[in-house]
């Protein structure tokens, strides 16, 4: 009977409306644990355990996983068909992780002209001060904002983020990139207009659009730090 | 000690080489101490654009080789006791010589000259790098066309990471009419891309032609366009403030030029 205390105490398996938590205690040891999940699914009667498809969500609390650490944990939850894994959470990171984070939140100015052949990459915001001449490319984790004319080509959310933003002062790019989304420059720009202008990509259609700079605040509202 | 400046351009065909003996030949026209380094070996123009070819001994190579003295494989010009030129071998190419070599040579040359106009062969390779080691400023030159400007802006960004003085813009070959219809990229434009100082604009002009056939600078010429533009320019770079000529009578066009010069 102790152990089944013990278990209880180390593996507490919640159920929400939106399926499965699996809370892990982060004071144990890490074999501990692996081995009372093992036994808590395996000899679990519970209808939850056996029925339909239901996603799971692991919770570390303050445990560091290591990658090796994490594949064990999948690998016994894999045991259990019906089991989707969601994602696994934990409370920490590591320095280099925190570090990058860091770098990805920050806005990198710079003040140039970025001419025809360079390229311009940065993680984090670009905030860029000049031109983007036709043949040169930005790039830039996060969103980029451009204080002068962009001919060239800017790639914004480089590293995968579809809400990241570019915006210029004169629009009138070769090409724009947002995440793993590309589109075209028309042919020929219309010779009217020196709106400020931002470029993102659209939810419903899942296209780059280009819309005014007033309507930044609408359509990415995150973007605002001051709330 | 003379100062050394590179004409180049990116792309081939705008006048490099045509710029550069018309400049070399309107400083020495003021008095000045000239020698003109055609860097393009391999494909040398500049001596037969000064009408020089037959003179050529010795050549470029074979000062950085050593095979000859420095003032012995320099061509005195025809008409100028002031002008020399330093031609390129034409038998070699571009891997023959290293920056360090041009380097060598161009500082021999600002100790007896004032003004040593290097010709910089077109492309961003070897015989571009070898063209700008011994610069200590450079000219850009681009024709009003989107390919030109293109390759302009490229070099003009290769020139920012030197250790020189912002590099300075000639356009050549304009052609007013077509620019004023909006066929052709027009000055203001160009200038706002490439954001860098403009030091003239020469016109495509006949004459320019002409003269380069018969072996003759046209800026020899007392007052064909392309000839005062090209003057205008050599004193701009004596320091002189030379406000831009008038291709035609057309104040608006010109009054926004001046402006953008700031009246240089």
């Amino acid at each position: 009977m102790a152990m089944v205390q013990k278990l209880q105490h180390n593996v507490t398996i919640k159920g929400t409306k939106d399926g499965l938590v699996l809370l892990l205690d982060d004071k144990c040891s890490f074999d501990l644990l692996v081995e009372e999940l093992n036994d808590k699914l395996t000899a679990g009667s519970s209808q939850m355990l056996n029925g339909p498809v239901i996603s799971v969500k692991v919770k570390a609390g303050n445990r560091y996983l290591t990658a090796e650490q994490e594949e064990k944990l999948i690998e016994v939850l894999k045991q259990k068909e019906n089991l989707i894994l969601d994602h696994i959470e934990s409370e920490v990171i590591t320095k280099a992780e925190a570090e990058e984070m860091r770098k990805d939140a920050q806005v990198v100015t710079v003040s140039k002209v970025v001419r025809s052949g360079q390229v311009l990459d940065i993680q984090g915001d670009l905030l860029l001060i000049g031109d983007v001449n036709p043949g040169a490319t930005v790039m830039a984790t996060g969103n980029i904002y451009i204080l002068g004319s962009l001919k060239g080509i800017a790639h914004c959310g480089t590293k995968g983020n579809e809400e990241a933003i570019i915006a210029a002062s004169v629009m009138k790019p070769s090409q724009l990139r947002i995440a793993h989304h590309i589109n075209r420059a028309p042919d020929s720009y219309p010779e009217l207009g020196n709106e400020m202008e931002f470029a993102y990509i659209s939810n419903e259609e899942k296209q780059i659009r280009i819309d005014r700079i007033s309507a930044v605040h609408r359509l990415r509202p995150k973007l605002n730090s001051l709330l | 000690m003379g100062e050394a400046i590179v004409i180049t351009s990116g792309k081939g065909g705008v006048g490099k080489t045509t710029t550069s003996a018309n400049l070399g030949t309107a400083l020495a026209l003021s008095g000045k101490k000239v020698c003109l380094v055609d860097t393009d070996i391999g494909l040398r123009n500049l001596d037969v654009l000064m009408g020089l070819e037959n003179r050529i001994i010795y050549d470029l190579v074979d000062v950085a080789e050593e095979r000859c003295k420095l003032k012995q494989a320099l061509i005195k010009d025809k008409r100028f006791e002031c002008l020399y030129l330093l031609p390129a071998a034409q038998t070699k190419d571009k891997s023959s010589i290293t920056p360090e070599q041009v380097k060598k040579i161009v500082q021999e040359l600002k100790q007896d000259y004032d003004y040593v106009i290097i010709d910089c062969p077109a492309g961003i390779e070897q015989g571009f790098k070898n063209a700008i080691a011994g610069a200590d400023k450079s000219i850009v030159v681009t024709n009003p066309e989107t390919a030109s400007m293109r390759d302009a802006d490229r070099i003009i960004g290769l020139l920012e990471q030197e250790d020189m003085e912002p590099p300075k813009l000639i356009v050549n070959r304009l052609r007013n009419h077509l620019a004023k219809n909006g066929d052709m990229l027009d000055v203001d434009e160009i200038v706002s891309v490439l954001s860098i100082e403009l030091l003239g604009v020469v016109i495509d002009d006949e004459s320019v032609i002409k003269a380069a056939n018969k072996g003759e600078p046209v800026a020899l010429q007392p007052d064909s366009k392309a000839s005062i533009a090209y003057r205008n320019i050599a004193r701009r770079i004596l320091g002189e403030s030379v406000p831009l000529l008038s291709l035609e009578e057309d104040k608006g066009f010109f009054g926004k030029i001046k402006t953008l010069l700031g009246m240089k």
